[in-house]
């Protein structure tokens, strides 16, 4: 196989090698060991009673992990920034659907509840 | 450098281009950023599709919170996180694979495409293992749904945390019906994915073996990695929110 030491460029329309982005080993090894410290973290707080606040540090801890998986494993942080904008929309709207959703359903529950009430004997 | 220069003898002249070149693209760049915008386009619609059912998960803890409390006694939390460690692992040699494909190591490339599929296929064993256990117990959706009471009583029973309702037989065996619904299809849709991944790496596999890749020529292997990714970073959620209930 040729390497890029040997080889010129043989790309035949465009000569510029720099779009392309290579993520350095070390970088993908060290988002590897923060996942896997995450997870062990996220399991470890289920250990402690901390009320509501124990589903916040769950989401919490796994946005963290997300957002290490798109930037690095992703690239995201390397290409242009686009693709980020692509994907933050379609976060945008799982908010606004699964948000407006939880308003209207939260909404109607004491009704549900009194419902539930009165057709006890 | 054969395969780089290798070009098209069709008759395109001066316009000659490599095999891997689809004729209509400009430039092997053009190319990959289009495929990388039509990838990133469809992860966006994975999302809102997985979205649906993070929404009927959403409702049913924010006015149900018992039926989780209760439910997840039931999942094993060590062969969760295992499966979580599995998956990262396997998002890491994926990563990898695309790495050396930059960089013309096909061997190693495809080396890391296997392992990348051997942990997709622990995790469907694993989780296969999970289903089964479920199986057993009469722990099915819906119409098959019929469960061993003792079972629930020893899994959900003994457990101080349930809420009150859930200690009243007749509710917890609702709780469980209602909890086990949304473990299937939020876990069932993401296996499939999975399955969906394992036939897309079988195809890179394949194609990194043939030799069709280069520094020039990636994208494929790129783009379904960032697939494979996706399906990570949903099991990412997937985890917390099913078996680390508190």
């Amino acid at each position: 196989m040729s390497d890029s030491t040997t080889t010129p460029q043989t790309e035949t329309h465009d000569g510029d090698h720099g779009w392309i982005h290579i993520v350095p080993a070390r970088v993908l090894l060290a988002v590897f060991a923060a996942l896997i410290l995450l997870t062990l973290v996220t399991v470890a707080v289920t250990w402690v009673d901390l009320g509501d606040l124990n589903l916040w540090i769950a989401m919490f801890i796994a946005t963290v992990k997300a957002s290490l998986v798109a930037l690095y494993f992703m690239h995201l942080r390397y290409d242009k920034s686009f693709c980020t904008i692509v994907f933050l929309a379609s976060l945008v709207f799982v908010f606004l659907f699964i948000g407006v959703v939880l308003l209207d359903t939260l909404q109607y529950q004491p009704d549900i509840q009194q419902w539930q009430r009165d057709q006890l004997p | 450098m054969t395969e780089h220069t290798a070009c098209t003898t069709d008759g395109h002249g001066a316009n000659a281009h490599p095999a891997w070149l689809a004729h209509h693209f400009h430039s092997a760049r053009q190319q990959y950023e289009s495929g990388k915008l039509g990838i990133w386009i469809f992860l966006l619609t994975e999302v809102l599709f997985f979205s649906g059912l993070f929404c009927a998960y959403a409702v049913y803890r924010a006015n149900h919170p018992a039926v989780f409390v209760d439910g997840h006694h039931l999942l094993s939390t060590p062969l969760g996180a295992i499966n979580t460690i599995v998956l990262i692992f396997s998002s890491l040699t994926m990563a990898w694979a695309v790495r050396c494909t930059q960089v013309d190591q096909r061997k190693a490339a495809a080396v890391l495409l296997a392992v990348t599929l051997l942990c997709a296929g622990t995790f469907l064993v694993v989780k296969g293992f999970e289903y089964h256990h479920k199986w057993k117990h009469g722990l099915v959706p819906a119409h098959e749904f019929a469960p061993d009471e003792q079972y629930l009583e020893s899994r959900i029973g003994a457990h101080e945390d349930g809420s009150t309702l859930g200690r009243d037989p007749a509710q917890r065996v609702r709780n469980v019906r209602t909890f086990l619904g949304i473990y299937f299809g939020m876990t069932g849709l993401h296996a499939l994915h999975v399955v969906a991944g394992i036939i897309a790496i079988v195809w890179v596999l394949r194609r990194t073996v043939r030799g069709d890749f280069n520094r020039q020529y990636f994208g494929p292997v790129d783009f379904v990695g960032l697939y494979w990714h996706l399906v990570d970073l949903i099991w990412i959620y997937l985890f917390p929110l099913l078996y680390l209930i508190h």
